[in-house]
C-alpha cells in the first residue's frame, strides 16, 4: 500500500491501448497488399461501416452477459423482428422511400427505426421475463432456453410474413457513392458509420458519465457487491436487456438495408458473427466489442479482396489468434 | 444386466416403451411394408445413436456444442466422397471410414484442448462458430463436396436394393440388399448405443458427472478435468460420425441439408431434451417421438391448416402450416426445459414426483 495524501488525485487505470491499436495496424499492413489507395479507402469504409452495424448489434449481448451472467443464444431474433417489423412502415411507405429527397426519406426511415427498436425492446421485455427469469444463474438451461425461443421467434416471423425473401430497398437518396477524387464511399455506409458512432459514444458516455452507467460497470465487475449496496440490479438488468434488444432491432432494420432484403435467417448467421466479435471482446466489455467488431470486418473486407477463398474461416481464424494472445478476449473485465 | 452395463431403464413403464419401440424398429420391414415406414426406422436408429452421443457431452458433462452435426456431416461427407470417387466398392467404404473417423476425433480434439478449458459459455459460443465455418467450407468446396447439389453414390453390389438374398417364395417375403442395409444400420446404432452406456456407467462417466456437478471440486479432487471433457468429446465425434456413416449409407447421398444444416443441430437438441438429458435411454424416446412427429403430424398438420382455412379463421392457416411444426416443437421444448427438465425418462423414473435427478447445472 502507498500512501495518498487527500489532495493528491486518485491513481489514474492502467490504459490499456494495444487492442486499439490493432485494427489500426491491420488497416495500415493491408495498404501495400492492396496496392492502389482508391480501393484500401473503399475497403476501409465499407469495413467501418459492416463493423459499427455488427457492434449495434452485439453491444446488448456483451453486456447482458458481463452483467447477469446470462448469454442469450436468442439475439438473433431480435435482429430480425427489428428488420421485418421495419418492413411494415417500409412497405406502406414505398413511394416516399423512392423519392429524391433527402428528408422524406429520413422521414419515413426514422419512424421505421424507431418502431423496430420499440418492438424488439418489447419483445426483450417479454423474452427476459418468460425465457430467462425462471432459469437465473443455470447457464446450461438458458442457453436451452433461448436457443428454443430462437427456433420459435423465427418460425413465428415464417408464420406472419411467409418464407419467401422480402426486398428492402435502399432509400433512393441513400445510394449511390460520394466520390473523391478516385474513391467511391456509398452513402448508405457513411450513414451506418455516423450512426454506429453516435451509438457508441452515447453507451461510452452513459456509462462513464452517469450514475446508472457506474452501476451498471459496478454490476459487471461485481454483481453481489452492487447488490449488497442496496441497489436492484435485477431491474438494473431488465433496462439494460431492454436496450440491447432495441438495439439489435436498429442493427437489424441497418443490416437489412444494407443487404436490401429481409429473411428470417439472417438471425442465424448474424448470431455467430455477433459471438465471435463478443468473445473477441471479451464479455462484457463494450470497448473491446467495439474494436472486435471492427476488427471482424476488416477481416471480412480486406480478407474476401485479398483470398476471396480464406473469407470463409477468416473470422475463426481471427478469434483463434486473438484467443492465443488473450484467453479471454482483448479487455477481460469480468471475473468469471 | 451385462448388456444393460447395470444400468436398466429404472422403469416398468419406461422399459414397456423400449421393448416396444426396439421390436417395432427391428420388424418394421414385415411390419409395415413401403418405403416411407422402412426410411422412418432408419433415420430413428441413426438419430437415435445421434442423440445419445450429444446426450454424452450433453447430459453426462454439461457443456453445450452446436458442432455436433458438423462431425455428423464429416462422416456423411466421408463416405460419400469414398464411394463417389472409388466407386460402389467394399475398398471405398473402408476408405471413407478410414478417414471419416479420424478427421472427426482429431477435430474434436482440436476444438476441445482449444475451448475446454475456459468456461462451458465459450465452449458453446466456439463450436457455433466453428460449425457454421464448416458449414460454408462444406458448401464451397464444390469439386470435392458437390455444394449445394451434395454427392450421390452408389452402394457395393451386396447393399443394394436389385440384390435379392432370400427370395419371396420361401418365407413369403423377400430379403434383399435394402433390408439387410437396414439391420446393418439398426444393428451398428444398437451397438454405438449400447457402448454409450457403457462408457457413462464406467468410472470414467462417474467422473464427467462429477464435472458436471462442480468442476472446481472434481478437479480438487484430482482429476485433470481437461483431459476429461476432451476425450468425451472425440468419444461423441467418433460415435457421430459413425452415425453420419450410416445416413449416408441408407440415403445413399450426403448433402448440405441431410447432414449439415444446422436445422439438424437443432433437432438433435430437441431430441435430446424431450428425451431427458443424462440418461442415454431418453436418446431412443426423443428420437422416436421427434422423427414420427417430423414423418406424421406434418400430415396432420396439413388437414388442420386446411380446415382453418376453409373457415376463414385469421392468422391460424398460417400458423397451422405443414412448414410450420417446428414452430410447436420450439413451444414444446421451451416447456419441457422448464417443466420437465428430465424429459420423458426422467419423468417416467420418478413418476411425476418433484425429485428429479438430471442434470441442473
Amino acid at each position: 500500500m502507498t500512501d495518498l495524501a487527500a489532495t493528491d488525485p486518485l491513481p489514474k487505470p492502467k490504459r490499456d491501448i494495444a487492442p486499439v491499436l490493432l485494427p489500426i495496424a491491420l488497416a495500415l499492413l493491408t495498404i501495400p497488399l492492396i496496392g492502389s489507395t482508391s480501393s484500401w479507402l473503399t475497403l476501409t469504409a465499407a469495413s467501418l461501416a459492416m463493423g459499427m452495424m455488427i457492434f449495434i448489434m452485439a453491444s446488448g449481448l456483451t453486456l447482458v452477459f458481463g452483467l447477469m451472467d446470462v448469454l442469450n443464444f436468442g439475439h438473433g431474433a431480435f435482429i430480425a423482428v427489428g428488420a421485418y417489423v421495419a418492413t411494415l412502415v417500409l412497405a406502406p411507405f414505398a413511394a416516399s422511400i423512392q423519392a429524391d429527397s433527402l428528408w422524406m426519406n429520413l422521414a419515413v426511415l426514422a419512424p421505421a427505426a424507431l418502431l423496430s427498436m420499440a418492438v424488439s425492446g418489447a419483445l426483450g421485455l417479454v423474452v427476459e421475463r418468460v425465457l430467462i427469469l425462471p432459469v437465473y444463474g443455470q447457464h446450461l438451461k438458458q442457453i436451452l432456453m433461448t436457443t428454443g425461443g430462437l427456433i420459435v421467434a423465427e418460425q413465428t416471423l415464417y408464420a406472419l410474413w411467409g418464407p419467401q425473401i422480402i426486398p428492402m430497398p435502399l432509400p433512393a437518396s441513400l445510394r449511390g457513392s460520394f466520390i473523391l477524387g478516385d474513391v467511391a464511399i456509398a452513402k448508405y455506409r457513411v450513414l451506418a458509420m455516423l450512426i454506429g458512432l453516435a451509438v457508441f459514444i452515447a453507451i461510452q458516455l452513459v456509462l462513464n458519465r452517469t450514475k446508472l452507467g457506474l452501476l451498471i460497470r459496478a454490476g459487471v465487475e461485481n454483481r453481489e457487491m452492487v447488490e449488497a449496496l442496496g441497489y436492484r440490479i435485477r431491474r438494473l438488468f431488465l433496462g439494460v436487456f431492454m436496450t440491447g434488444s432495441a438495439l439489435a432491432g436498429l442493427g437489424g432494420v441497418m443490416w437489412a438495408l444494407y443487404r436490401e432484403q429481409v429473411h428470417a435467417s439472417m438471425s442465424d448467421d448474424l448470431t455467430v458473427l455477433i459471438f465471435i466479435v463478443v468473445i473477441i471482446g471479451g464479455l462484457g466489455s463494450i470497448g473491446g466489442c467495439f474494436i472486435g467488431a471492427i476488427l471482424v470486418a476488416m477481416v471480412a473486407n480486406y480478407g474476401g479482396f485479398l483470398v476471396p477463398k480464406l473469407a470463409l474461416v477468416s473470422n475463426i481464424l481471427l478469434m483463434v489468434a486473438i484467443l492465443m494472445w488473450r484467453p479471454r478476449g482483448l479487455y477481460a473485465v469480468t471475473s468469471r | 444386466m451385462m448388456i444393460l452395463s447395470g444400468d436398466p431403464p429404472r422403469s416398468r413403464v419406461l422399459t414397456l416403451v423400449l421393448i416396444v419401440i426396439i421390436l417395432a424398429l427391428a420388424a418394421t420391414p414385415f411390419l409395415f411394408p413401403g418405403a416411407k415406414a422402412l426410411n422412418v426406422a432408419a433415420k430413428i436408429c441413426v438419430f437415435a445413436a445421434l442423440v445419445a452421443s450429444y446426450d454424452l457431452l450433453l447430459g453426462y458433462t454439461g457443456s453445450v456444442s452446436f458442432a455436433h452435426t458438423m462431425f455428423y456431416g464429416i462422416g456423411s461427407y466421408a463416405i460419400a466422397i469414398a464411394l463417389y470417387g472409388m466407386g460402389p466398392n467394399w475398398a471405398a467404404v473402408a476408405t471413407g471410414i478410414a478417414t471419416g473417423l479420424p478427421l472427426a476425433a482429431l477435430l474434436a480434439l482440436a476444438i476441445g484442448l482449444f475451448s475446454l478449458r475456459v468456461a462451458a459459455i465459450f465452449f458453446a459460443m466456439i463450436t457455433l462458430a466453428v460449425a457454421s465455418a464448416f458449414q460454408v467450407l462444406a458448401s464451397q468446396l464444390s469439386w470435392l463436396t458437390g455444394g449445394e447439389d451434395g454427392r450421390s453414390f452408389q452402394l457395393p453390389e451386396l447393399l443394394r436394393p436389385g440384390t435379392v438374398l432370400i427370395s419371396r417364395n420361401l418365407f413369403g417375403f423377400e430379403i434383399n440388399g435394402r433390408i439387410l442395409t437396414f439391420y446393418l444400420v439398426f444393428a451398428i446404432s444398437a451397438l454405438m448405443i449400447l457402448a454409450l452406456l457403457r462408457v457413462v456407467n464406467s468410472p470414467f462417466g462417474r467422473v464427467l458427472q462429477a464435472i458436471r456437478e462442480n468442476r472446481f471440486r472434481a478437479e480438487a479432487l484430482g482429476f485433470r478435468t481437461v483431459f476429461h471433457l476432451t476425450y468425451a468429446n472425440c468419444l461423441a465425434a467418433l460415435v457421430a460420425a459413425s452415425a453420419g456413416i450410416l445416413n449416408a449409407l441408407w440415403l445413399r447421398y450426403a448433402g448440405p441439408d441431410t447432414s449439415l444444416s444446422f436445422s439438424i443441430m437443432l433437432d438433435i437438441l430437441l431430441m435430446v431434451v424431450i428425451g431427458g438429458m443424462g440418461t442415454i435411454y431418453g436418446a431412443i424416446i426423443g428420437a422416436t417421438i421427434f422423427i414420427l412427429a417430423q414423418n406424421y403430424l406434418q400430415s396432420l398438420m396439413g388437414v388442420a391448416s386446411k380446415a382453418a382455412s376453409e373457415a376463414g379463421l385469421p392468422l391460424l392457416p398460417g400458423l397451422l402450416h405443414p412448414d410450420r411444426w417446428l414452430l410447436w416443437l420450439g413451444l414444446l421444448f421451451i416447456a419441457s426445459v422448464y417443466f420437465f427438465p428430465t424429459g420423458v425418462v426422467g419423468r417416467l423414473r420418478h413418476g411425476g414426483g418433484k425429485k428429479a435427478a438430471g442434470p441442473s447445472h
